[in-house]
């Protein structure tokens, strides 16, 4: 396939009035486009003090149907799941990540809580994950795939329960993008992306059947953010 | 594949204008798409500057394509993927075939993606034996009723829940005949259910890409339902589709992107799913593909590249401009013969498909210019169509009472005198004849025009006069 390559590469080149690669300057330029990024324009609606900001990511989340339920601290996080399951009618059986917040959540609080640590199965109802970070613009949240958060927990049970501790919750994308960049670069790959980043805004949906939104078509059809308020 | 091709537009048309299931569903959908765009920009006060932005990076992009397809397949192979290159559809396919019989796949999984609608990839898959299960709804809808899609992003949108339903009871025949299945949530639900078993069988997802990013080598794909994560996450290989013209700079540009795209789209702030990939799983996850292929398709884009149809690689594949055209909401997307309807695809489609087979589409338009107004990167959609027109003609393949029509017509226009006579003499016999009624049913030489609605009758001056006499 070496030459379909070719082929294609130097039709690009001869449309648009080249014979060779671009020039040595202008590669530099466009190098450092590609490596070192500049915002663009940004929405005015995140400038906002952080209080605030969390009420907006709570106020986006909640117009695409995702629930939302504050709890003062780290200790509170088990009692409200387990009112929450009991709303819902759900099992207390949860299929969570193995991450290192969750790790530390007092969960012996709920000793009837069933708790399975890893991939979730066919037959599971329930998942638990934290974020990784959330972007109040729109109210999304970001889940980094890894040892710590296997990314179809977000997606195969038909409930997912997201503990979402408030300083994470930045102004937009790019922010997340800057967290990515942190993780210490290699020598082929100046950004580290972890293989999946899913940005989660909602529980599932479909208007595929005369335009009626329904909720849950493939992934989870409830999405519950338990928003942890301090440490 | 049942259905039309393009070349036949005119005969589509007339049966498309025909079908009442069709006039059902898109009278209600009508409006849905175009309330909740207006609803999105109207929230957003960046929304216009945003799409600016939007347009100077595509066109930035697509200045320098070798260097950042380059730069990108540089990032694929260094985080452990793999990159092919495609000239052709049929080069696609034979890529696809190749990875999922080097796996030994017999069931393949798909998210919703128009380069594999363009390169027929299912027929190709199912050619050499191999089960191709398409995962969105819309598109499970019309797989299974070996249809294309009507539209980009709702591919069933020419259908009526009767339709599914009927669609449904036909294929899912280990399911009990007797049980209620007349609700959009009943039907959600069977299909959620029998789409959930194929996604454990799959070896090969497949997915498309709306973004590619060669900053960091990721494809980027937005989805509501989560079948394309699914899909590209439960099985072993995961393939991404995707045209040259998706890559993009860097996350940042990725970014911009994403916020004209689903607000021009759906409406939506956001899709529920933005997901973005990069290379197979790591040696410490717990799940994820072993395997990432991309597929480069050019297929025709390189030669639209430094011709007057480059604005059209621009296009980010919202599907605004089809909810917006009062064509496309008349025929539907079947009309348009291929897989791209609507306004980007009467430009898109000549240039893929030639103007022999698809140059007409260019004349189903009544250039009022609502598809360049909502477009998120503004291509000069009604401009591209003059060009395909004009190319159409100079090439003769309009029909020879149609060119001589416009002979004529340009022969008139261009003596101001004769023309400002001829039409008032016919203003004054029109306006006589259609005194009575103020309106023609049928008119001799235009059964065409009148075979569908009235002819409202002049009132006996044309514009010219009644201004003179104004001023």
């Amino acid at each position: 396939m070496k030459n379909e390559r070719n082929n294609i590469i130097n039709n690009v080149r001869k449309s648009l009035g080249r014979t060779g690669p671009i020039d040595v300057k202008r590669a530099k330029e466009l190098n450092e486009r590609i490596n070192k990024p500049t915002r663009n324009l940004l929405p005015s609606r995140t400038d906002l003090p952080k209080n605030e900001l969390i009420n907006l990511f709570q106020k986006m989340a909640e117009d695409v149907f995702a629930s939302v339920e504050r709890v003062k601290d780290i200790d509170e996080i088990p009692d409200s799941l387990s009112d929450y399951l009991k709303r819902e009618n759900l099992p207390a059986q949860v299929v969570m990540a193995p991450d290192p917040y969750l790790d530390t959540t007092p969960w012996e609080k709920q000793p009837l809580l069933e708790i399975r640590k890893g991939l979730p199965e066919e037959k599971d109802m329930v998942s638990v994950t934290s974020a990784a970070i959330a972007v109040a613009e729109t109210g999304t949240l970001a889940m980094f795939s890894g040892p710590n958060h296997p990314s179809t927990l977000n997606f195969l049970p038909e409930t997912h329960i997201v503990v979402l501790p408030v300083d994470r919750i930045t102004k937009n994308y790019e922010d997340v993008w800057d967290i990515i960049r942190k993780i210490p670069p290699t020598e082929e790959n100046l950004v580290q992306m972890p293989r999946t980043v899913n940005f989660i805004t909602g529980p599932s949906r479909s208007g595929d059947i005369e335009q009626t939104l329904l909720l849950g078509a493939h992934g989870p059809r409830r999405l519950h953010i338990i928003l942890v308020e301090s440490e | 594949m049942t259905g039309s091709i393009p070349s036949e537009f005119k005969e589509n048309v007339v049966r498309q204008l025909a079908d009442e299931d069709l006039r059902q569903a898109l009278t209600k959908s009508k409006g849905h798409f175009t309330g909740g765009r207006q609803k999105a920009k109207d929230n957003l006060p960046e929304f216009d500057a945003l799409r600016d932005k939007a347009r100077d990076i595509k066109d930035h992009t697509i200045e320098n394509l070798d260097f950042y397809l380059e730069a990108y397949e540089k990032k694929v192979l260094s985080s452990g993927g793999y990159v092919h290159w495609a000239s052709t559809a049929k080069d696609a396919q034979e890529i696809v075939l190749n990875i999922c019989q080097s796996v030994g796949a017999t069931s393949v999984n798909k998210g919703k993606s128009m380069i594999g609608e363009e390169c027929d990839i299912n027929e190709a898959l199912e050619a050499a034996g191999i089960n191709a299960v398409e995962t969105d709804l819309g598109e499970y809808i019309i797989q299974i009723r070996n249809e294309r899609p009507s539209h980009i992003i709702a591919p069933a949108v020419h259908l009526t829940k009767a339709q599914v339903e009927e669609s449904f009871r036909e294929t899912h025949t280990h399911l009990d005949p007797k049980r209620v299945l007349d609700e959009p949530l009943t039907l959600l639900e069977e299909a959620r259910k029998v789409l959930r078993k194929k996604y454990f069988e799959a070896e090969v997802g497949i997915t498309g890409a709306n973004f590619l990013v060669a900053e960091t080598g990721s494809s980027i794909i937005v989805t509501n339902e989560g079948n394309g994560d699914l899909s590209q996450l439960l099985p072993r290989v995961h393939i991404v589709l995707a045209s040259i013209e998706k890559v993009v700079p860097n996350l940042e540009d990725a970014s911009t992107l994403l916020r004209v795209l689903a607000r021009s789209a759906t409406g939506q702030e956001f899709s529920v799913y933005t997901t973005v990939s990069t290379g197979p799983r790591r040696d410490e996850d717990l799940d994820g593909p072993e395997e990432y292929h991309v597929i480069l398709l050019d297929n025709g884009r390189t030669g639209m590249l430094g011709t007057e149809f480059q604005d059209m690689l621009r296009c980010i594949r919202c599907g605004a401009c089809m909810n917006h055209c009062p064509v496309y909401q008349s025929v539907g997307g079947h009309a348009y013969g291929w897989v791209y309807p609507g306004p980007m695809g009467a430009v898109l489609s000549p240039g893929l498909l030639g103007v022999d087979e698809a140059g007409h589409l260019p004349n189903a338009s009544t250039f009022c210019g609502r598809c360049e107004e909502v477009c998120p990167v503004h291509i000069p959609l009604p401009k591209l169509m003059r060009h395909w027109r004009e190319r159409e003609f100079e090439r003769h393949l309009t029909p020879s009472s149609y060119r001589k029509g416009i002979q004529l017509w340009s022969f008139v226009a261009l003596r101001p005198n004769l023309y400002q006579w001829l039409t008032s003499l016919q203003m004054r016999i029109l306006g006589l004849l259609g005194r009575r009624r103020g309106r023609f049913t049928s008119i001799p030489m235009a059964k065409g025009w009148t075979k569908y609605r009235d002819l409202p009758a002049p009132e006996g001056k044309t514009f010219q006069k009644q201004w003179s006499e104004r001023s």
